[in-house]
């Protein structure tokens, strides 16, 4: 069995002895070039005049580019809005590339790069929210409008209401590489691009539209990421576009990675969001409806906007059963940074949202935040199948209305919902209600420092919302020794994707690990892939794999089971053996033979999702094969005085259903928690008036350092399996967790109530700074 | 011309000084696992060795330049591991506890956890309190630290540094060459300097590296004061402060990271003027003065003299700071460093406060705030309302309204103006509270 077991991941040693290599490391061809942006210092404005002669003549320089210089496509869109590589005459954020220098150095480029001198006429610039709304600078016509029931009429209707309102900062990735690619000019005009990049086929498409050429004349190749998170799902469209074309113009390698702080500056964050709620319920905290008016910041351009924008109004329940909902999504266009895919992908804001709104009412009716969110939760799903009643339809039998699950705000029904166990046995585990009463006594004997605790769930729907993207290809050779070489379209960032799909390969063909090679993700290998995107790269790339080690394995049981006059059905593939009737041969003597007799030890795999089916626009449908779960408890301490705060403590239980690797998946688990602990405590992006981003640095901009973990952390994972039939019956977890970071702002809104009477309107990132306003708010 | 040896080898390089190690180990020697994160000494990728006569310690390539290693020895995570290719116990435990995710960061993990194994030390989140990983969430590296504590270092992790290329300069050669090349741009640690060149994409002028001059970087404790030398690092002042000053000490633990402490230096953190500089807020509120030098020339000055505006101190031409002496005692110092991040951030506030209180009665106060004013600063109007009080809780609110007159802070990204106001003063009532023996800090909350 290579499946389920924790092994650790497949590059450890590479990158534990400085040998793994990233696309800086590649060596490069002599007279490689390097490249530098010259950008716009200024937020919007139309340029009035270009005088780059200082760049040219600066030590080092080949060559200077402008938009106009572009031979083909000036275009680095993922979206099907245009998004071009350098202004076009214009300019709508600092940042935005505007000239391309190709030198001799990496130095010298970017000292060169700072000579340009621009000329702007400057226009107003739309940098908030509300600046964004004044002037109906947005995507799309006007807002999206997803609704259930009638919120209004059920807020209007029922015994208590309330109004409130979060801001939601954005998030810099900080993949500890920056962005980076390097282009190689082939003979005939073909290129090969090595690029950062979650997304090799989108790099090959955006190549060949810059260069002028079919997709067959461009090779992506990517080994792996110094981390992605989103961050390189389209933003490295820029740097392999900039390499190919210098490449194409001086025939020479072409290599061009960010500075930190040119990345910071010209790449995109998570979208932040304004959330304002109002919502409806009982005495006891019960949900009756809710209204949402979800504001994103999306930036200059619309690149992933949509879509994330989507995710965030498909997250607006979480884990509730909310009958009556109203979610207006507003798209707004700013002259700041293009807003990107991260983590989650607008999950989380939407989360955020109503984990407020139980926040909110929890405090509103005096009651535990536990057990309203209980209260709140999905029905656990009728059982199904003998013995449950339900295919009687006796007296006692359920009603037919009652039978099936509850819905979402969007129609899918909730049929997996497994959070009241998990979330009890987590209470459990964990003693929340033996540390509640604890923290409120130690909130009793301390004045300037208080505690808090709060325990969330997280519920995430898996599959891409735009449907088609749910396929994936593999390429698996057996070669003649008896080795597996092993190709598929997701890329590698860190994750451990390769390894879990390497596990995968040597179970079907139940060999060791040591005969799976695992190869760079390669568009000549696997073509027309997704991005590996949205938690899908196990599920998807898995099964491909799985269905091309499945067509090579039935060939070779056909070989193995004629020659012994059996049934292939009852050939077996385990322990590097290959089982026929009484006979045990080994793995490679079969493969050996099968060469000789000419059977294929090559095949392709493909898979497309099923069950998903999805109306973006009427916000109605299956967007979701399945859903994630899990939830997470953390304590934390504040001081009144500064508003410094610890997290001291984090439980988590998570469903990766049958895991494929439980170590690469607790990492996940664990990185995910400190990540979207971050985003909503230290990490504070800080634009100026100027639109000017001010936190550019890891200087100024604070990622969760060491010390910052829970002292005391403990992660598990669910012990079950997905109900829906994915790689052995795994679950996504790339993004999940991310969410259980939730479960620290609410801790420390918990804290802060407890110096007050009035609800602690914590915005995020909780900063020291605002759990002390927050703090003097409720003081008051 | 310098030499050092390099994974061993002893290498020699006529280079231009504002060439940095990073740039040279992977542009030069492709050495490739050192890795460029950030380019300005904050997340650690570039983590290498180095090790002189006081130990090997872990340092930032990035804003390390290549005269600073005259002398010394440097490692990188190629060679951490041992010949066949032998991984160090700390690299067998990051691959055994799954420590690395993406792996870019982990080069720079393992170089400072080696270093931390070589030394003995048990406090990991310290040790590596300068390297940033944004996959893992760290527990798994804190995990693999522990697991590979108690193994044997490596023999082949001993290095021997070779002798200098250019020998050390007498301290009084340099200052009178110094009062007559004023224009020279003196280099302690390098990792204010470094970004000059790094962010700022500057040649450094006349560039002289002190770390070529001898008798800055020595520390004399005698009966009622401590001289610290100019060239003393904030990882050799460590020490010195847990002894003598505890709560400075905690301060300076969580000043820039290991890394920058063992490049960064008091002299360099006084001498360039920054408002927002550690040192300065605590050695003011200690009272402690200044020496500065000018060939054979000395004049000795307050710290908080030294500061006349943003941007501008009190230095003649050709005159540098050779010293600083502070007071061996002041059990009443409090130093509180206010920032987003707990480690290795720059404070929005450093507030620092010495009260000496006799009888119930203020006898006298000094307190000092970095992150305030253009120049770190003393809260005159405060210190003076105090003076010939009760000190009591209902005398400490009292005078809280004084540190409006004391102080107009800016709003920037660490923290707006009103923020700076409100905990100025809250620092003030956190002092009173601790020397009443109150709960006052997170960092000593367990769950």
């Amino acid at each position: 069995m290579s499946v389920a077991k924790p092994l650790p991941h497949d590059a450890a040693r590479l990158h534990a002895t400085g040998q793994a290599r990233y696309v800086d490391d590649i060596p490069r061809p002599e007279g490689a070039l390097h490249l530098a942006f010259g950008t716009s210092q200024v937020a919007h404005a139309r340029i009035t005049g270009m005088d780059l002669s200082a760049v040219s003549a600066a030590p080092g320089v080949v060559a200077v580019l402008t938009a106009s210089d572009l031979p083909f496509a000036n275009d680095v869109s993922p979206a099907p809005s245009p998004e071009p590589l350098l202004a076009d005459g214009t300019v709508h954020f600092v940042g935005q590339p505007v000239f391309l220098v190709i030198a001799t150095s990496h130095l010298a480029a970017r000292k060169a790069a700072r000579l340009g001198k621009i000329a702007y006429e400057e226009w107003p610039a739309l940098l908030s929210i509300d600046e964004a709304l004044q002037a109906d600078s947005r995507f799309e016509e006007g807002p999206r409008i997803y609704t259930c029931g009638d919120a209004s009429a059920a807020i209007s209707a029922a015994p208590r209401r309330l109004k409130g309102s979060i801001e939601i900062g954005g998030q810099e990735h900080f993949y500890l590489e920056g962005q980076a690619a390097l282009a190689l000019p082939q003979e005939g005009g073909d290129m090969i691009v090595h690029s950062s990049s979650q997304h090799p086929t989108e790099i090959q498409h955006k190549v060949a539209d810059a260069l002028g050429v079919p997709m067959n004349a461009v090779r992506c190749e990517v080994r792996r990421m110094g981390g992605g998170f989103g961050g390189k799902e389209s933003q490295g469209n820029s740097l392999a576009v900039s390499c190919a074309i210098a490449a194409r113009l001086t025939g020479r390698a072409c290599a061009m990675r960010y500075d930190r702080d040119d990345d910071f500056t010209i790449t995109g964050k998570r979208h932040d969001f304004r959330i304002d709620y109002e919502v409806g319920f009982d005495g006891e905290g019960r949900i009756l409806g809710v209204a949402f008016l979800q504001y994103c910041r999306c930036g200059w351009s619309m690149d992933l906007s949509l879509p994330v924008a989507d995710r965030a109004m498909l997250h607006a329940d979480n884990a509730y059963y909310i009958p009556n909902m109203r979610i207006e999504s507003h798209r707004l266009k700013t002259n700041t940074q293009s807003a990107t895919a991260f983590r989650g992908f607008g999950g989380p804001q939407g989360m955020v949202g109503i984990e407020r709104v139980l926040d909110h009412v929890a405090h509103a009716v005096g009651r535990d935040p536990l057990e309203v969110r209980r209260l709140n939760y999905y029905a656990a799903p009728m059982p199904e199948g003998p013995g449950t009643g339900k295919r009687f339809g006796g007296e006692y039998s359920p009603k037919p209305e009652e039978i099936g699950s509850q819905k979402t705000h969007y129609g899918q029904p909730v049929e997996d919902f497994i959070l009241h166990e998990l979330t009890e046995r987590l209470a459990e585990t964990s003693d929340y209600s033996g540390r509640k009463a604890a923290v409120a006594n130690w909130n009793n004997q301390n004045s300037i420092l208080k505690k808090g605790l709060a325990l969330t769930p997280v519920k995430f729907g898996i599959s891409f919302t735009l449907t088609h993207l749910n396929q994936a290809g593999a390429l698996v050779h057996v070669y003649a020794d008896g080795s597996i070489h092993l190709n598929h379209g997701g890329t590698e960032m860190g994750q451990g994707l390769f390894q879990k799909v390497a596990q995968v390969a040597a179970q079907r063909f139940g060999v060791g690990m040591e005969r799976v090679k695992i190869t760079a993700t390669d568009t000549a290998k696997v073509p027309n892939t997704s991005a590996t995107a949205a938690s899908s790269g196990s599920d998807l790339n898995g099964m491909a794999v799985k269905a091309a080690c499945d067509t090579i394995r039935d060939r070779l049981a056909v070989f193995v089971a004629e020659r012994a006059q059996t049934d292939p059905a009852s050939v077996r593939f385990e322990g590097g053996k290959v089982h026929v009737g009484a006979e045990v041969l080994d793995f490679d003597s079969v493969i050996k033979d099968a060469y000789m007799a000419r059977v294929s030890l090559s095949a392709t795999g493909f898979y497309k999702t099923p069950k998903v089916e999805w109306d973006r626009i009427k916000g109605e449908g299956r967007p979701f094969f399945y859903f994630a779960y899990g939830a997470a408890l953390t304590e934390v301490v504040v001081d009144t005085l500064t508003g410094e705060y610890r997290i001291l403590r984090a439980d988590i239980l998570h469903d990766c259903g049958a895991s494929l690797n439980p170590a690469l998946d607790i990492g996940q688990i664990e990185g995910g928690y400190v990540q979207g602990a971050g985003w909503l405590t230290t990490e504070e992006l800080v634009w100026d008036d100027k639109g000017v981003l001010r936190t550019h640095a890891p200087s100024t901009y604070k990622i969760p350092a060491c010390s910052d973990r829970p002292e005391v952390f403990n992660v598990a994972l669910w012990d079950g399996q997905n109900r829906e039939e994915t790689i052995y019956r795994s679950k996504a977890v790339g993004e999940p967790p991310l969410m259980l970071g939730i479960s620290a702002l609410m801790a420390l809104s918990d804290a802060v109530a407890a110096c007050g009477s009035d609800y602690p309107d914590l915005d995020a990132p909780a900063t020291p700074e605002r759990v002390l306003m927050a703090i003097r708010q409720v003081q008051q | 011309m310098i030499r050092f040896s390099l994974n061993g080898e002893t290498v020699e390089v006529d280079t231009a000084p504002s060439v940095t190690l990073l740039d040279f180990l992977r542009d030069q020697r492709r050495l490739t696992g050192t890795k460029e994160g950030c380019n300005e000494g904050d997340c650690g990728a570039c983590t290498v060795m180095v090790t002189d006569a006081a130990g090997p310690k872990a340092m930032n390539a990035c804003i390390l330049f290549l005269p600073q290693l005259d002398g010394k020895a440097v490692r990188t995570v190629e060679g951490i591991s041992g010949p066949g290719g032998a991984l160090h116990p700390v690299q067998g435990a990051i691959v055994e506890h799954h420590g690395s995710q993406c792996g870019f960061c982990t080069p720079g993990f393992v170089v400072s956890m080696a270093v931390g194994h070589a030394t003995g030390r048990r406090d990991h989140d310290d040790v590596l309190a300068g390297n940033l990983c944004r996959c893992t969430g760290y527990a798994p590296i804190v995990r693999a630290a522990e697991a590979a504590a108690g193994e044997a270092v490596p023999e082949w992790m001993a290095d021997t540094p070779p002798a200098a290329h250019d020998g050390l300069r007498s301290l009084d050669d340099f200052a009178d060459w110094y009062a007559t090349h004023p224009d020279a741009r003196l280099i302690a640690g390098a990792t204010d300097v470094g970004l000059w060149v790094t962010k700022g994409l500057s040649e450094i002028e006349r560039p002289v590296f002190l770390s070529g001059v001898a008798g800055l970087d020595g520390v004399e404790i005698a009966d009622g004061a401590i001289r610290v030398g100019a060239m003393v690092t904030m990882t050799a002042l460590l020490p010195v402060l847990r002894e003598h000053h505890p709560s400075y000490a905690e301060m300076v633990r969580r000043y820039g990271s290991e890394q920058v402490r063992n490049a960064a230096t008091i002299g360099g953190n006084i001498a360039n003027g920054s408002p927002i500089g550690d040192n300065p807020p605590a050695l003011i509120a200690l009272g402690a003065s200044l020496h500065l030098r000018k060939g054979s020339e000395r004049r000795d000055m307050p710290v908080e003299d030294f500061f006349l505006e943003y941007g501008r101190q009190d230095l003649r031409p050709g005159e540098f700071v050779e010293a600083v002496t502070l007071p061996r005692t002041a059990p009443a110092l409090r130093c509180y460093k206010l920032s987003k991040r707990f480690d290795q951030d720059i404070s929005a506030v450093c507030g620092c406060f010495n009260v000496d209180v006799r009888d119930g009665v203020v006898a006298g106060a000094r307190i000092a705030f970095g992150g305030m004013a253009g120049v770190p600063k003393r809260a005159s109007a405060v210190e003076a309302a105090l003076a010939g009080q009760p000190w009591s809780e209902e005398g400490v609110r009292d005078v809280l309204p004084l540190f409006g007159d004391d102080f107009a802070p800016l709003t920037d990204m660490r923290a707006s103006a009103a923020y700076r106001m409100a905990t100025a003063g809250n620092m003030l009532l956190r002092y009173f509270h601790e020397l009443s023996g109150m709960a006052v800090d997170v960092r000593e909350v367990r769950a």
